[in-house]
């Protein structure tokens, strides 16, 4: 829950929601923004301490991958994820969904957790957001509860597969460039370059002419 | 803390037989403006409607504690906010 930055969202809805944050500091935040939901001081690895089938549904962002963490010698994170995804899915009514964005750090961590949801019963899948890109990649964890929904489609997934499925044909002679994408060592287009990034240096270059690169004789 | 978080409050201690987290107990002395039963035509009766829209939503606990009934285990509520953490012997 945090500082019930998506609790807000959640009440404009018109819904009736709780959150639940293991730090009081953050707590303390939600309750000077005077969100409209109640807020619960827990550790959800120790369990979400609802009656059952209390909830339509469960939002998280970025918190289930601190359960992976052993922060102390008697945790266990398998246990700890176990008990949070079986828990939940006791709290949630039947046909509820539950979405949990997060950052795992490995596919370990991904398997893992994923494994511990499944366990608890839950159907679902996880749902990438900009496959492609390092920096605007986002996992979705979405869990429903009984029926098994469609999963939403990540975002930017449709621009990958449309580059794959298309073969370019063109006229034009391209340059061989190597795997990593750099000109070979030593030829025309690597010392046209090179020559470029001397003159963005500010260092004095030769001009260049149909001369440059050029073959020369053997006894060179 | 609304009472209507309290009525979906259940202690998670582990090893309580099930049911037995609910319901937990408010400690603090607060006279209730509710009849004990609810009248058998609560859906029509307004007043009675509006009594428990405020119980449940607007009245807020802010300090005093939650008992769990089966372990007698004590959750302190402060500033509104429940603290539900378990020690490491109870997880």
């Amino acid at each position: 829950c945090g500082s019930g930055l998506s609790g807000d969202y959640i009440s404009e809805e018109g819904h009736y929601w709780i959150g639940m944050d293991i730090s009081p500091a953050m707590l303390d935040v939600a309750v000077e923004r005077e969100v409209e939901g109640d807020l619960l001081l827990a550790d959800v690895g120790h369990g979400i301490p609802f009656r059952p089938g209390m909830f339509d549904g469960c939002i998280s962002i970025s918190a289930v991958q601190w359960l992976c963490n052993a922060d102390k010698k008697s945790h266990s994170p398998p246990k700890r994820l176990y008990r949070f995804f079986s828990t939940l899915y006791t709290a949630l009514a039947r046909g509820s969904r539950a979405v949990l964005q997060l950052y795992p750090e490995n596919s370990e961590q991904l398997e893992l957790i994923t494994a511990q949801a499944m366990k608890a019963g839950f159907t679902g899948g996880m749902v990438v957001d900009y496959p492609n890109s390092a920096k605007a990649k986002k996992f979705f964890l979405c869990l429903f509860v009984g029926t098994s929904g469609t999963l939403p489609k990540g975002l930017g997934t449709e621009c990958a597969s449309e580059e794959l499925q298309q073969a370019k044909f063109t006229n034009e002679r391209t340059r061989f460039r190597n795997v990593k994408g750099k000109s070979v060592k030593k030829s025309r287009d690597w010392i046209l370059e090179k020559k470029e990034r001397r003159r963005r240096q500010g260092k004095e270059v030769r001009p260049d002419t149909k001369y440059t690169g050029r073959k020369r004789r053997p006894h060179f | 803390m609304k009472l209507l978080t309290h009525n979906l409050l259940s202690s998670h201690v582990p090893g309580l037989r099930p049911g037995g987290g609910f319901p937990l107990k408010i400690e603090l002395g607060h006279p209730s403006e509710l009849p004990p039963e609810p009248l058998p035509d609560y859906e029509a009766n307004e007043e009675f409607l509006r009594r428990l829209h405020h119980v449940l939503l607007e009245v807020e606990v802010l300090e005093g504690s939650l008992q769990c009934p089966d372990s007698g285990r004590r959750f302190p509520i402060s500033r509104g906010v429940p603290n539900m953490l378990l020690t490491e012997e109870e997880a």
